[in-house]
C-alpha cells in the first residue's frame, strides 16, 4: 500500500462502473422529469385563426392562444404616432415600433405582463397603453415596458395575415 | 432521556418489547423530563401537531369528493359545499385550518426567537423547523390553487412565474412546472398530487424535529442548560400533556369561531369566481400568512432581485443560529435584544400590512424601508449585539433565584471560577 500510486485494473473497473451507473441512473430519471413538460396534446393546439373584420379603429379584442390571452388592437393614428416618435434611448427594452407592428394599424401581442404573468388592462397607465394591476407595470401604445418591475416588452407571437380579415397566430 | 432501563410489566409486553421496543419509546415519551418553568408559549408544539393531523384527516376526506381537472374542479368544490354531507364543515375546517396552522407556527417561531431556542445545541431542530415551515408554505400555496377560483388561478400564475426570473432557463422551468404554456389543467392535477404528498413529508420531518428536540431536551424561558432529570424538571406526562391540552382547548375556541361564524373572513371573495385566464382581478393578494414575503418581493424594482430577496428572507432564518452570536439565550437577560426583538415583530407586521396594499406611493416607500430593516436586523444588528451587548446575570438554575444553588454541577464550578 505504501508504494507509489499506480493505476490498477481495479481502479479502472471502479471508474468504468461508476460512469456506466451514472448514465443508467440519468437515463432512468429523465422520463420521470420530462413527463412534466408540455405534452403532445398541448403542443397540438399551437395555432389559432381569428377574424378581425369587425374591429374598429381604437378597439381591441383578446383571444386565447395556448392558454394565454393575445391582444389584437387596431390602433388609431395618434397611438401609432405616439409609439413611433419615442426615442429608443428612453426605453428599458429598446425595440422599434416598426419591428413590433409590421402593419402599423395592427398590434398583435401576448397580453401577458412579463413580470409575473398577469393580464394588463387596456387604455390605462401613464403611457396610454396598458397597465398591469398586479405589480404596477406601465406599457406604451406599442406594448413596450416604460415603468415598473417588468423586465421586457410584451411578447409579439408569430402571426400572419391569412387574408385582409383573418390573422393566424402561431 | 431517562437513564434507567425500562422493563414492561406484562410477559407479553416483555416479549414484544424485546423484538420491537415500542413500549420503551412510549415510556420515554411519557417520562421525558421537561423544564418545570415552561410557559404557555411552549404549548404551540402540541397545537401544531394537532393542526397537522387535523389537516391530513380533513384533507383526505375532501380528496374523496374533489376532482382535480380544470373543467370540474370549481364545480366539485361547490358540490362539496352544497351536496356532500357536512361537506361545508369539513371544507371550512380545512381552509381555516391552514390559517390557524400558520398562526400557530408564527407564534412558535417567534417564541424561539425570543427565548433563543434556535441556538446551540438546538441548531438542527431549528433548521428542520425551517424546512417544515418552507414545505408548509408550498403546501398551503398549492392547496389554495385547488378550488380553481380567480385567486387560485392568478396566485398560481404569479408564483410559478417567479421561476421565469432565472436567467436563460427560466422559461423552460415555468413550462415544465405548468405542463403547458400557461397555468392550466396539467398544472392543477400535479399541484393536487403534490398537495397530497407534502403533508406526509412534513409529518416525517416533525418526527425528526421531535427526535432532535429530545437529544438536548427543551429550552426554557430562562434559557439556561438544566440537568435532567432533576429538581428543575417534571415528567412530560401528565404535567405538560395536561397543560398542552388546556392550551389546545383555548386555541380550538378561536378556531371554531372562524369556522362557524366567519368562515370566509380570511379568504378572498374573488375566489368564488371560476378561474378565467383572460382577466386578472384588479387587486391580487396572497393569503395573509404570505404577505410579508410578498411585500419584500414587490419592494424591489427589479424582477430577478425581487425574487432573490424574497428567497433570501427565508434563507436568512435558516442560518440564524450563526448570525445570533450571543452566548445568552433568553431575551430576559438581553436588555437590548429584547427591544430589537419587538422592532422585528413590528417590522414583520408592517411588511404584512403593506403587502396587502397596492404597491405604490407611501405604501411602496414603507415596504422598502421595512424590507431593508428586516435584513439589517438579521445581518447586522444580531451579529453586532452578540459582541457588544452587556447581558444581565443569568441564574444558575430554575430554582436559583429562590433557593440558590444549581442542579447543574458544571455551571456551579464555572460560577465559582468567576
Amino acid at each position: 500500500m505504501s508504494e507509489e500510486k499506480k493505476t490498477k485494473r481495479r481502479d479502472f473497473i471502479f471508474t468504468a462502473s461508476y460512469a456506466l451507473g451514472a448514465v443508467g441512473v440519468g437515463a432512468t430519471v429523465w422520463p420521470l422529469i420530462d413527463q412534466m413538460n408540455p405534452d403532445a396534446s398541448v403542443k397540438a393546439l399551437a395555432t389559432t385563426e381569428v377574424d378581425v373584420s369587425t374591429i374598429e379603429r381604437g378597439q381591441s379584442i383578446s383571444v386565447l392562444w395556448r392558454g394565454k390571452p393575445v391582444f389584437i388592437r387596431r390602433r388609431t393614428e395618434e397611438e401609432i404616432a405616439k409609439a413611433r416618435e419615442v426615442d429608443l434611448k428612453e426605453l428599458k427594452h429598446p425595440e422599434k415600433d416598426e419591428d413590433r407592428a409590421r402593419n402599423p394599424e395592427w398590434l398583435v401581442m401576448l397580453g401577458v405582463c412579463t413580470h409575473l404573468g398577469c393580464v394588463p388592462l387596456g387604455d390605462k397607465g401613464e403611457y396610454g397603453g396598458w397597465f398591469c394591476p398586479c405589480h404596477g407595470s406601465h406599457y406604451d401604445t406599442s406594448g413596450r415596458i416604460r415603468k415598473g418591475p417588468a423586465p421586457t416588452n410584451m411578447e409579439i407571437p408569430k402571426y400572419e395575415f391569412v387574408n385582409s380579415n383573418t390573422i393566424k397566430i402561431g | 432521556m431517562s437513564d434507567h432501563e425500562y422493563t414492561p410489566n406484562s410477559k407479553f409486553g416483555k416479549w414484544f418489547n424485546d423484538r420491537l421496543p415500542l413500549l420503551t419509546l412510549s415510556n420515554h415519551l411519557s417520562d421525558y423530563p421537561t423544564p418545570k418553568n415552561l410557559n404557555y408559549w411552549w404549548t404551540f408544539g402540541g397545537i401544531l401537531t394537532f393542526c397537522l393531523i387535523a389537516q391530513i384527516i380533513t384533507g383526505i376526506i375532501l380528496a374523496m369528493h374533489y376532482v382535480a381537472q380544470a373543467d370540474l374542479a370549481f364545480e366539485s368544490v361547490e358540490h362539496i359545499m352544497r351536496d356532500v354531507n357536512y361537506g361545508w364543515l369539513i371544507r371550512y375546517f380545512h381552509a381555516n385550518g391552514s390559517s390557524m396552522f400558520f398562526l400557530a407556527v408564527y407564534i412558535h417561531i417567534f417564541r424561539s426567537l425570543y427565548y433563543g431556542s434556535h441556538k446551540s445545541p438546538r441548531e438542527v431542530i431549528w433548521i428542520i423547523g425551517m424546512i417544515i415551515y418552507f414545505l408548509m408554505m408550498m403546501t398551503a400555496f398549492m392547496g389554495y390553487v385547488l378550488p380553481w377560483g380567480q385567486m387560485s388561478f392568478w396566485a398560481a400564475t404569479v408564483i410559478t412565474n417567479l421561476f421565469s426570473a432565472v436567467p436563460f432557463i427560466g422559461e423552460g422551468i415555468t413550462n415544465w412546472l405548468w405542463g403547458g404554456f400557461a397555468v392550466d389543467s396539467p398544472t392543477l392535477t400535479r399541484f393536487y398530487a403534490l398537495h397530497y404528498l407534502f403533508p406526509f413529508l412534513i409529518l416525517g420531518l416533525v418526527i425528526l424535529h421531535i427526535w432532535a428536540l429530545h437529544i438536548p431536551g427543551n429550552n426554557n424561558p430562562i434559557g439556561i442548560d438544566i440537568k435532567s432529570p432533576s429538581k428543575d424538571t417534571v415528567p412530560f406526562h401528565p404535567y405538560i400533556v395536561v397543560k398542552d391540552l388546556f392550551a389546545l382547548l383555548i386555541f380550538l375556541i378561536i378556531f371554531a369561531f372562524f369556522v362557524f361564524y366567519s368562515p370566509n373572513l380570511l379568504g378572498h371573495p374573488d375566489n368564488y369566481i371560476e378561474a378565467n385566464p383572460m382577466v386578472t382581478p384588479n387587486h391580487i393578494v396572497p393569503e395573509w400568512y404570505l404577505l410579508p414575503f410578498y411585500a419584500i418581493l414587490r419592494s424591489i424594482p427589479d424582477k430577478l432581485f425581487g425574487v432573490i430577496a424574497m428567497f433570501a428572507s427565508i434563507f436568512v432564518l435558516v442560518i440564524l443560529p450563526w448570525l445570533d452570536t450571543s452566548k445568552v439565550r433568553s431575551a430576559i437577560f438581553r436588555p437590548l435584544y429584547k427591544q430589537f426583538y419587538w422592532f422585528l415583530v413590528a417590522d414583520v407586521l408592517i411588511l404584512g400590512y403593506v403587502g396587502a396594499m397596492p404597491a405604490e406611493g407611501l405604501y411602496l416607500l414603507v415596504a422598502r424601508v421595512a424590507t431593508a430593516y428586516y435584513f439589517i436586523h438579521f445581518l447586522i444588528i444580531l451579529p453586532v449585539l452578540g459582541q457588544k451587548e452587556k447581558t444581565l446575570e443569568v441564574p444558575l438554575s430554575l430554582t436559583d433565584p429562590v433557593l440558590g444553588g444549581s442542579t447543574n454541577d458544571s455551571l456551579m464550578s464555572e460560577q465559582k471560577k468567576n
